[in-house]
């Protein structure tokens, strides 16, 4: 079995001491980070991510993705005990979790989330192993105008899943596109947008703008609001599901889990839409939807199922076709780039090792995880305790040194500050950065096989919907924005028809 | 003129951002040579991304000001916290040289603990000793990233 056989590769590397090591390392330190309210995986990578730059590109990777692991589980637990999700994917873990943990059952809610993230780490680790093979060998079918569509799919669902109306959404995607023009024009060699400033040839670096945007705009935000913590002070003591939790448990982390598995590979998917999809649906599936918001531990399996799956998952679309489905995922190019490995087709045949050592270390992640977490937890809501005004300043200080890390220059570092400037522009109109980020990020592919498929085609624009491939994909981003607009023709002709 | 009143702030604000934006790299990339389709100029992506996003931002503006939308203003700004923080982070990248790593991140401490209402000198004093000292020991001792610890005048 080719299943079998990859797998023990990828053991083969993840078992390393070293491995092993850097894995838990990942693990400790992203929840640790992740725990913190207001810190997200997007801002704990992006934070952690100079530590990773002396590493081998095997043991470097193994630790970010502990460290992503480690950052989502960080949030589930500050959603469940201060009811503050540490990130988008636990805003439906707070609706119930923080009722369970008013009602003295904290400890209860966070294994239920262990329990279910672990069990639905595994089941993810063998969808990716097992899909991996038969999606790249389709990437390698894929033409320019095929990779052209796909992204296009990509970034239009990824708007259409964003907060605040989806065309500012695709607004901020195109504002994104725009700013990933800036540097060397691949084709003809020349400078696009860089006036002149030999550090902005290479074009604007994902790390600077992530950081400006996610780290220290997001610090002035919260800087604004000064609502206290409401913490459960309650001291956590039993951890064990009864009989009866688990009969309610194990349905629902398995419909989280499968749900979580599918919407990841999604292009534009991910943990956000995993978790949201997994709420409703149980929710409806209930024999007791009154019970939901108050406590439902159904609404606690399911969502943090679903996330963890959904987040191991969008590394397939990343890995197998080299297009990164969310903004965790496009930090990750980033963060590889900076490895001088660049996720593609090619990775998996090119470096196997690598390539299923990842794979395995996932679920070790997971399992470290769930080793970690639940006699530890008592620690994590510990650190919950230190105030901000402690608390940013050391963001602060590890950003700087991160984005100087980056090319050893200051340039990013005053790069970071100009981002952070806008990105609270951006917070101020509710514009989502997010889109922003991934047009930064897929801007220059989407250009490269936009050109070349026009090159091939002669400049006819047609080619992309009468090739079946590129069509459908197409066609697939017209119904999402068809069915994003639905409501609000609704509305609007509800509106009418009432004057 | 009821019809023509600002009605959601937010959006109309959003829709001119973009516009701006696009007539930026619209008029930018006018130097770039644009080709033709079949085989496109430095200039031609750009342009057509910047009508796109022009497009985008007068649909918002319209919808703004359209008399079904919704009234929305824009949010206080707290322009003294950002010139903090942004100005801490610029004061880093200035400092970084000439104070070294323990000058400047002391500086950068110091100046974003102002942003908080609670701040206390004896607290950011504290803070920046510990974060100084952790820092160190992982960035530069820990993991030996090239960071200038001192001055450069006593090197």
């Amino acid at each position: 079995m080719d299943l079998f056989h990859n797998l023990a590769i990828g053991f083969a590397t993840a078992a390393q001491p070293t491995n092993l090591l850097y894995a838990f390392f990942g693990c400790l330190l992203g929840t640790l980070i992740g725990v913190l309210p207001g810190l997200g995986p997007l801002a704990t990578i992006a934070m952690l991510l100079p530590i990773t730059y002396a590493l081998q590109p095997d043991a470097a990777l193994i630790m970010l993705a502990g460290i992503y692991y480690g950052a989502q589980y960080g949030g589930s637990t500050t959603a469940i005990v201060v009811n503050l999700p540490g990130e988008s994917s636990s805003v439906v873990t707070t609706i119930d979790g923080y009722q369970m943990a008013k009602q003295g059952r904290a400890g209860v809610a966070l294994a239920t989330a262990a329990i279910g993230s672990f069990f639905a780490g595994c089941v993810a680790t063998l969808a990716l192993a097992a899909l991996a093979g038969p999606l790249t060998a389709t990437a390698l079918l894929f033409g320019p105008k095929e990779f052209f569509a796909l992204m296009i799919l990509g970034l239009i669902l990824a708007s259409v899943l964003s907060s605040g109306p989806f065309i500012e959404g695709i607004g901020m995607v195109v504002l994104g596109m725009l700013l990933s023009l800036v540097g060397t024009d691949l084709n003809s060699g020349s400078q696009r947008f860089a006036f002149g400033i030999p550090q902005l040839f290479d074009g604007l670096d994902f790390v600077p703008l992530a950081m400006g945007i996610f780290g220290f705009a997001e610090i002035v935000k919260n800087l604004e609001q000064d609502d206290k913590l409401s913490l459960v002070t309650q001291k956590i003591t039993n951890l064990f599901p009864t009989r009866d939790d688990f009969r309610r448990m194990v349905p629902a982390m398995l419909r989280g889990t499968a749900l979580g598995t599918l919407l990841g590979v999604l292009p534009g998917g991910g943990a956000v839409l995993s978790s949201f999809a997994s709420y409703t649906l149980e929710k409806k599936l209930s024999r007791h939807p009154e019970q939901f918001g108050k406590g439902a531990i159904e609404g606690v399996a399911g969502p943090e199922s679903a996330n963890n799956a959904g987040a191991q998952t969008s590394f397939i679309p990343l890995l197998t076709l080299g297009v990164p489905s969310n903004v965790v995922m496009a930090l990750m190019v980033g963060a590889m780039n900076i490895h001088n490995i660049h996720p593609g087709p090619e990775v998996m045949t090119k470096n196997p090792t690598l390539f299923w050592g990842l794979i395995v270390s996932m679920w070790v992640g997971n399992l470290m995880l769930l080793i970690l977490n639940l006699p530890l937890v008592g620690l994590w809501v510990k650190l919950l305790t230190i105030p901000y005004r402690y608390l940013f300043p050391a963001i602060m200080v590890f950003c700087s040194i991160g984005v100087y890390s980056i090319n050893s220059g200051t340039f990013e570092v005053y790069e970071a500050a100009v981002f952070c400037v806008f990105g609270y522009v951006l917070i101020k109109l509710q514009l989502p950065a997010a889109p922003l980020l991934l047009g930064l990020v897929l801007g220059p592919a989407i250009e490269e096989n936009f050109r070349r498929a026009m090159v091939l085609s002669r400049g006819d624009v047609t080619v992309l919907l009468t090739s079946p491939l590129s069509a459908s994909l197409l066609a697939a981003a017209a119904i999402a924005i068809l069915l994003i607009m639905l409501p609000t023709i609704r509305a609007r002709r509800e509106e009418a028809l009432q004057e | 003129m009821k019809g023509l009143a600002i009605r959601n702030h937010r959006a109309f604000a959003s829709g001119a951002l973009f516009l701006a934006f696009a007539v930026f790299f619209f008029v930018t990339a006018l130097q770039y040579p644009a080709g033709i389709a079949a085989k496109m100029g430095p200039g031609y992506f750009p342009r057509l991304l910047a009508i796109v996003l022009a497009a985008i931002g007068l649909v918002i503006i319209l919808g703004a000001i359209k008399s079904t939308a919704d009234r929305q203003t824009l949010r206080t700004w707290d322009l003294k916290g950002l010139a903090w923080i942004a100005g801490s982070v610029i004061l880093f990248g200035a400092l970084l040289f000439p104070l070294g790593l323990v000058g400047a991140l002391f500086v950068l401490v110091m100046v974003s603990s102002r942003a908080s209402p609670e701040f206390t000198w004896t607290g950011a004093l504290t803070n920046a000793a510990v974060l100084i000292v952790l820092c160190l020991a992982v960035f530069v001792y820990g993991l030996g990233l090239p960071l200038p610890v001192w001055p450069s005048l006593l090197n």
